[in-house]
């Protein structure tokens, strides 16, 4: 771990326009951050690995015609860097829609409902239908754990509760089954969440689940969510840089 | 000698364990030579039940959730044993265009067997599969291991009945 110690190497970018000052091999989305700039983004959690997932964190970079999700990209010297543009706007609308048109997210029986950070996303790019016609899958709710909730049916397979359970609780005991739109989040071997031998019942899956998937029960989704992350997002929102 | 957390697992300790414990001990229990741990075991056993990747994970020490992730993306795991006979059906999109659907209903329909299910006497296992590699020959299907290019539902039917029929000798 030596070059954790040395002097990182600082760099210059633009981003929107304003000139801000870079450690070498940060990624532009904690760039961005960092200096106020809010980049919207569903599967990114400080904290744990990023795998630009979501594709809600896009932004262009001026001299290539390519997007760029912005949670993997790590920052260069005299880059210039757009987080909103029209065609930003367009694409992540459509990443939202089609999020939401992968499963029966219905707001008004969710828990999350209020706290939850796909229906911020889609309130604030201003998503009032749906272009793409809905899945209505019906996967089992599980209710075997005596403190947590699992509905699959809300979840929009951001990977956040996978990453957290193996890199920060270390036990692993949340991955993802099959593949593309059938892909599920199972405990240990797809077992109900109450009979999974490896989980410690830490709670941080249900703190980070930006929807409303995984849950405490009998609590408001608002209480369990992980504060610092709540107004971390909610204070770097603004009019201005979204929607 | 079987490693002990076999009989934990609730495996045999028969010669088929014996010969996955040593192609695990050949990959030096490497976390990644998992796939071809995998696949030896389904060669051995036919399918991968429950006890088997728990003791997979186990040797590995992989976490099962990670094991059963890996086995259920790819589509030649099966986790549920088989039947005796096995016919898959190419769903690709050339397959599919050329009237794949029409065999996996005609069989479906004959020996009262769903897509990706056996049939209860133990007897027939459907599958339907991703793209084979042999579009020209579309629709393709695979009857015990032996691919019918330019499969029609009577040629499909004909040729399970007929390896029904010699079993029954």
């Amino acid at each position: 771990m030596a070059e954790v110690w040395e002097a990182s190497k600082m760099i210059e970018l633009t981003i929107d326009g304003k000139k801000v000052t870079a450690k070498e091999g940060d990624t532009i989305l904690k760039v961005a951050r960092e200096n106020n700039i809010y980049i919207p983004a569903l599967c990114y959690l400080e904290g744990v690995s990023s795998f630009g997932g979501c594709r809600v964190c896009l932004v262009e970079i001026k001299g290539s015609p390519r997007v760029f999700a912005s949670c993997v990209t790590p920052v260069a010297e005299g880059m210039e860097i757009i987080t909103n543009s029209e065609r930003l706007k367009r694409y992540r609308k459509w990443a939202v829609e089609l999020l939401l048109s992968e499963r029966p997210h219905v707001c008004s029986v969710c828990v999350a409902n209020g706290s939850c950070e796909l229906q911020q996303l889609a309130t604030d790019l201003g998503v009032d239908h749906l272009r793409v016609e809905r899945e209505w899958t019906n996967y089992e709710l599980d209710l075997t754990h005596e403190r947590f909730a699992y509905d699959p049916n809300r979840c929009i397979l951001c990977t956040r509760c996978i990453r957290i359970c193996d890199e920060i609780e270390g036990v692993h005991t949340i991955d993802l089954m099959l593949r593309g739109k059938n892909s599920k989040v199972i405990f240990d071997l797809n077992d109900k969440w109450g009979f999974a031998e490896s989980c410690t019942s830490c709670g941080k899956c249900s703190a980070v689940c930006p929807v409303g998937a995984l849950y405490v029960k009998g609590k408001p989704h608002s209480e369990s969510k992980r504060k610092e992350l709540a107004s971390f997002v909610t204070s770097r929102r603004s009019e201005k840089t979204i929607g | 000698m079987p490693d002990a957390g076999a009989q934990q697992a609730g495996l045999k300790a028969d010669r088929r364990l014996m010969l996955l414990e040593a192609a695990i001990r050949k990959y030096q229990y490497r976390k990644d030579a998992l796939l071809e741990v995998l696949h030896t075991a389904q060669e051995l056993y036919g399918y991968l039940d429950r006890d088997l990747l728990i003791h997979i994970s186990k040797l590995l020490r992989l976490p099962p959730s990670h094991v059963y992730g890996v086995a259920t993306f790819y589509n030649l795991f099966k986790l549920k044993k088989p039947g005796t006979h096995v016919v898959t059906v190419c769903m690709g999109t050339a397959c599919y265009v050329k009237g794949a659907e029409d065999l996996v209903l005609a069989v479906e329909r004959e020996f009262n067997v769903k897509r990706g299910g056996t049939t209860a006497d133990g007897k027939l296992s459907l599958f339907v599969t991703r793209c084979i590699g042999a579009c020209a020959m579309a629709p393709n299907a695979i009857v015990d291991g032996e691919t019918i290019g330019k499969a029609t539902p009577e040629v499909v039917l004909k040729k399970i009945r007929a390896i029904m029929e010699a079993e029954k000798d």
